[in-house]
């Protein structure tokens, strides 16, 4: 079976610099400070942000002049076609390293001293792209919480076809079978990289078109997500006055 | 006994919510302001590449140069004579810890209390060793706050008898800035409970008591509250989140008219996404025919 047919069609139907439809909802939970629920195509996932607030774990190591981070990332056992025994294991707590890596990039933890901001997030419906759908889902439960983060922080995938043509945002399908996947992690306005990961070795000529093809993913993806956060802020925002201090019924 | 499902697309906010016809810019971290030429970098917003650019989600706000973006929701920040609802997570020297859902926990100062045996006073080593006889982890107490710390944290006051350590009720957490600031936040409602409202977005529902004790540091578990008043404070409870998930201001008058639409239901059906719905709507519309 081919990852891209004759006529240019992946395996789930679209073309090769297509995404999968993106849907979303924030300030899902009443107990977290920020929650979100995200939807890549198949893949599922929930963000919790809990914080800033007092330290609680490990004080004596936390630094007196900024934030800590702290992560976790889970897989809920029913979320593969294969059920998973454990929601954590080592697989886990290398994408939540990664994940904090990812966040503290774009968090500006120098305004929350002596503070905890713990980021939680658990995939739910597993179909390719995990760690990026769920750097996304944090990303707008920061938003949700109000924490002050320079820019959004975007994560997409990418693979090569036939060793030759890039594949944007794969599906699980496609990791599993095909080549090469590519994840970028970027600051979708300045550009910056903040994580980049390939899951074996890549040539060096196919880096290029595959890490342009996951950026410009990247940026399909911020500008959809922006359009959802205004519309979500659209709707709640005149019954909390826009969050400014002068109240009137 | 009845079981009720409903759909999640049941649960939606709009149809409550104040619509607005025409919304304000609503900027996006990372999404640039203006050009900092002449402008003050404020709450919300940095400095990147000579442009002013947002850190929160939020609207802007100028005042004269200033410019800020405020969030919809962040954690309490506290600001001199909010009345708060917190609890004591800790004890250490000459003061307790306690958390107020603020990014830092506050402290309460042994000599910002009010200890049997008036206004003079001293406190001495005595005091310090009895402290957790006063509050202990885990207390609830309502406080004022007092100052502001150069790192954000608050410290408190409980020098006044309204304020005082809290007995049997209910909490009710909600976002901080549903609170809606007013002269008081005491208030005894015409149900029979009295409730508390914290700024800090925690709210203490209470059978009303005339005969308190006055310095406030005992208070009676053992009392059995009628079921009257126990259902009273869950009606209250229960009509508190309803107006809390439609984003509605709590204050008195919003509280009194939920419970006065709240009656032709039954205390546990007040749970239901049908009913919270049609209570935080018919709210919502007294209280602009009143302010129309």
């Amino acid at each position: 079976m081919d990852l891209l047919s004759r006529q240019g069609l992946r395996t789930d139907g679209r073309r090769s610099g297509e995404l999968r439809r993106i849907r979303c909802k924030m300030g899902v939970f009443n107990q977290p400070d920020g929650s979100a629920y995200l939807e890549q195509g198949n893949t599922k996932v929930v963000a919790a942000i809990y914080g800033p607030h007092e330290i609680r774990t490990n004080r004596a190591k936390a630094p007196n002049d900024s934030a800590v981070i702290n992560c976790q990332y889970s897989m809920a056992t029913f979320s593969r076609s294969e059920r998973k025994r454990r929601p954590r294991d080592n697989k886990s707590a290398e994408l939540t390293l990664h994940l904090k890596q990812a966040m503290a990039t774009a968090i500006k933890t120098d305004l929350y001293p002596k503070s905890q901001i713990d980021i939680f997030v658990q995939v739910l419906q597993s179909d390719g792209g995990n760690y990026s759908v769920c750097v996304n889902a944090a990303t707008l439960a920061l938003i949700d919480a109000g924490i002050a983060m320079e820019e959004f922080v975007i994560s997409c995938t990418s693979s090569l076809a036939n060793g030759e043509t890039p594949l944007v945002d794969i599906s699980h399908l496609e990791e599993t079978m095909g080549g090469p996947s590519l994840t970028v992690a970027i600051l979708p306005i300045s550009g910056k990289i903040a994580m980049l990961e390939t899951s074996q070795r890549i040539h060096i000529n196919h880096l290029e078109p595959v890490l342009t093809e996951a950026v410009r993913g990247c940026r399909y993806i911020y500008e959809n997500l922006n359009k959802i956060i205004k519309k979500h802020y659209e709707e709640i925002g005149g019954a909390l006055n826009w969050g400014t201090e002068e109240y009137n019924i | 006994m009845n079981i009720s499902i409903s759909l999640a697309s049941k649960k939606t906010r709009h149809a409550v919510l104040k619509p607005s016809s025409n919304p304000p810019i609503i900027f996006t971290p990372g999404e640039k302001i203006r050009d900092q030429t002449g402008f003050m970098r404020g709450h919300g917003t940095y400095v990147s590449a000579g442009s002013l650019k947002a850190t929160v989600a939020g609207v802007e706000q100028n005042i004269n140069k200033l410019v800020t973006v405020s969030p919809l929701r962040c954690r309490y920040n506290g600001e001199i004579g909010d009345v708060v609802i917190a609890r004591v997570t800790e004890l250490v020297h000459k003061r307790w810890k306690v958390d107020i859902n603020a990014r830092l926990d506050a402290v309460l100062l042994l000599t910002s209390i009010q200890l049997p045996g008036g206004e003079l006073r001293r406190r001495g080593m005595e005091d310090e060793q009895s402290m957790r006889s006063y509050l202990s982890e885990g207390d609830l107490i309502s406080a004022e706050v007092h100052s502001v710390f150069a790192d954000g944290s608050l410290s408190l006051h409980m020098r006044s008898l309204k304020y005082g350590k809290l007995g049997q009720g209910v909490l009710v957490k909600v976002q901080s800035n549903l609170i809606k600031r007013s002269k008081n936040h005491f208030h005894n409602l015409s149900a029979g409970v009295s409730v508390i409202l914290g700024n800090n977005g925690y709210i203490w529902i209470e059978p009303t008591n005339d005969n308190k004790d006055p310095v406030g540091f005992e208070v009676d578990l053992q009392q059995v509250v009628d079921i009257g008043d126990r259902q009273t404070i869950s009606r209250v409870r229960n009509v508190v989140l309803a107006l809390s998930y439609y984003k509605m201001l709590i204050y008195d008058t919003s509280i009194q008219y939920a419970l006065e639409e709240s009656n032709k239901y039954t205390v546990s059906d007040l749970l239901t996404a049908e009913a919270c719905y049609d209570i935080a709507n018919l709210t919502r519309h007294r209280l602009q025919a009143m302010g129309e």
